[in-house]
């Protein structure tokens, strides 16, 4: 972290060395595609070109497939992103998310018939109180038992996808009592499309505010210095910080859990419009990629974001266009992570060898 | 009352089988400090293999090549993980994902994006002369395909292996104090190393198992959790094999009751059943559930390198 530096040049540089950064990791993805492309005997042209069409070739794929993507994907994102630094290994974003779109559902539907904004207020409410409650047992066995938060969140990853299972085949099921999933929110409670946008709804305001809030304060406030000390280095921050790591670690498991409960909210009000079992491809695992490709930080973690959520969208249309399998988009992702964490290891290994490191300074 | 249970036995052993193979290679990983959350990876991968190495070579081809493709994904933990040392939770992710992405991504390119229907040869049930005669049980746990009877001999070999030899006992001095471990003369990389490989081919097998003894055929992600599944096995079965086995039979238990509530129409919420081992999993590791207790290392951040 180069930071401390204030002046115009200084914060020029640094912007310049982001971008450089970007440009890099762009670059390494559409070598790797198209070595991967190639390695299968696929048209490099043609699928590149599917995927550049897919994410950004338009106006319609960029608002309507890739930012509509990007939005659980900041949310759950910063949610990872905040949880790490803190030494807190959250990875249960995809139960948070499950837990948040079920009480977003609920409420919605119980409340059909007052105001649509104090609904919408009221459901999304409940999507981070239901993040932060499902965050909670896991925070909990830490706090109280030692339990490690890995083993634990996984475990609450598989009870909310059976919860959400039995609740739309029991309590939350459509009337005819058919399908499994829960009746389609009112139209009036759908989150409002953006003008000239598509399918892009003002959930996009949410994520990117919430990127930029919990940014904020990481760089700017005390609570932010206490959660990136208790996450560097637990002991010192009690010893000599005279922090309560305890407390710090667990106030950012709730808000880890309600930040990936708001994107099962903001998903269910603003594209499914119904509670049913898959309603995330997956949103809370890949945001691990997207937390960690951003360094851990949020304002970062808006672009990461943004470039899985284009790669998502754009591997469908590989799929459909060019014959490639949607599946080697997920092949990408994994290579990033893994250069990402080696690259962030050896960098660790050479500049200090035998220094204590926090859990995952990537 | 033969006819209920009978089924019911039979069903669990046989969901019980893949997770016990996973969850014993994990246990052994865990017991050296690390967690290895690219166990589904390899399952995934070894279930790949099995369809590659069996189309046309027979079911030992195919459960050797399982073996093969768990022990890459293995290889690359240990590389990231054990020579990097890279974070392991966030490696594990990674090859996770990478196994999801590659098997997906090679089935596709090989059988086509269709998946034709393929049939490849399976492994048959081999009853055990005498045993498999037994009331109740005998079909249940004596008229099984081969690899569950060598789950029946691994679990004790392992159990027998940690507790009474020297290997085994530097391997757990590893989980509990690697520091120690090292500046006792135990190459604790190496260990390390070897454990997840190993894990990696047990792993590799349990897809097999899913492939050439029970699916018959490929399907995309169908490992479907049992990775993450043997990471709890492990957890509840308080690291040790025998405790492992009772583990995946009682996830195992928990899928075949669930499959006969609803082959029964009855409605019961069968979702409960699925979400109760998972819940006794988190009371067993908060200690409600005996004494559960991890090795003092586990899930830690790797030593620098010396």
């Amino acid at each position: 972290m180069k930071r401390g530096a204030h002046t115009r040049t200084s914060r020029r540089a640094s912007v310049a060395w982001e971008l450089a950064q970007a440009g890099v990791v762009l670059l390494a993805i559409v070598g790797t595609t198209a070595l991967l492309l190639a390695a299968g005997g696929y048209a490099v042209d043609s699928g590149l070109a599917a995927l550049w069409r897919g994410s950004m070739g338009s106006w319609y794929a960029f608002t309507s497939a890739t930012l509509v993507r990007a939005i659980p994907l900041m949310l759950t994102g910063v949610s990872v992103a905040i949880a790490f630094r803190a030494g807190v290994l959250n990875i249960g974003a995809e139960g948070q998310l499950l837990a948040g779109a079920a009480a977003a559902a609920a409420v919605a539907l119980s409340l059909d018939g007052l105001p649509a904004v104090s609904v919408i207020v009221f459901a999304l409410a409940a999507s981070a109180l239901g993040g932060a409650g499902w965050a909670s047992i896991a925070a909990f066995l830490r706090a109280r038992f030692g339990v490690l938060e890995v083993i634990s969140t996984i475990m609450l990853n598989f009870i909310a996808l059976h919860a959400v299972s039995y609740l739309v085949r029991g309590p939350l099921q459509e009337p005819t009592h058919v399908y499994p999933q829960s009746s389609t929110i009112g139209d009036a409670i759908h989150l409002p499309r953006i003008a000239g946008a598509g399918r892009l709804h003002i959930g996009l305001l949410l994520a990117v505010g919430a990127s930029v809030v919990a940014g904020w304060v990481l760089r700017r406030t005390a609570a932010g210095f206490r959660l990136i000390a208790a996450g560097e280095s637990p002991s010192a921050a009690t010893s000599a910080g005279g922090i309560d790591v305890m407390i710090t670690t667990t106030l950012t498991f709730f808000v880890s859990g309600a930040l990936a409960g708001l994107a099962g909210g903001v998903e269910v009000l603003g594209v499914t419009f119904a509670l049913y079992e898959n309603i995330s491809p997956g949103y809370g695992y890949t945001a691990i990629a997207v937390a960690l490709l951003a360094r851990l930080d949020p304002w970062r973690v808006a672009a990461t974001a943004l470039l899985f959520g284009g790669l998502e969208a754009g591997a469908g249309a590989m799929q459909r266009d060019a014959g490639v399998p949607s599946t080697l988009v997920t092949v990408i992702e994994a290579a990033l992570i893994l250069a990402v964490v080696a690259v962030g290891a050896l960098r660790r290994r050479s500049s200090v060898p035998d220094a204590a490191t926090g859990p995952i300074a990537a | 009352m033969t006819d209920v249970v009978e089924p019911l036995l039979a069903a669990t052993i046989r969901t019980a089988v893949p997770l016990a193979l996973a969850a014993l290679g994990e246990l052994l990983v865990e017991r050296t400090g690390l967690i290895n959350i690219g166990l589904e990876g390899a399952i995934l991968a070894g279930a790949l293999g099995a369809l590659v190495g069996a189309s046309g070579h027979g079911v030992a081809l195919g459960f050797a090549s399982a073996m093969v493709a768990g022990m890459v994904v293995a290889l690359l933990f240990v590389v990231f993980v054990v020579w990097i040392r890279a974070d392991q939770i966030i490696a594990g992710t990674a090859l996770t994902l990478l196994s999801m992405g590659a098997t997906g991504t090679l089935y596709r390119a090989i059988y086509g994006s269709s998946g034709a229907a393929l049939s490849i040869p399976t492994s048959a049930a081999l009853p055990i002369p005498g045993l498999a005669a037994l009331p109740v049980v005998g079909t249940a746990l004596f008229s099984q395909p081969p690899i569950t009877y060598l789950v029946y001999l691994l679990a004790p070999a392992l159990a027998w292996w940690l507790a009474s030899t020297h290997a085994g006992l530097a391997l757990r001095a590893i989980g509990d104090r690697p520091d120690a471990a090292e500046a006792a003369g135990i190459a604790v990389d190496r260990v390390r190393s070897l454990a997840v490989l190993f894990s990696g081919a047990l792993g590799g097998l349990a897809g097999g198992t899913l492939v050439l003894a029970q699916a018959g055929t490929f399907a995309e992600g169908m490992s479907a959790g049992r990775g993450f599944i043997a990471i709890a096995i492990v957890a509840l079965g308080r690291w040790t094999p025998l405790g492992v086995i009772g583990g995946a039979l009682l996830f195992g238990a928990a899928s075949a009751l669930q499959f006969a509530f609803q082959a029964m129409g009855w409605n019961a919420p069968y979702q409960v059943f699925l979400a109760v081992p998972y819940l006794l999993t988190l009371a067993a590791l908060a200690g409600a559930v005996g004494r559960a207790r991890a090795p003092a290392s586990l899930g830690q951040a790797l030593e620098p390198r010396r």
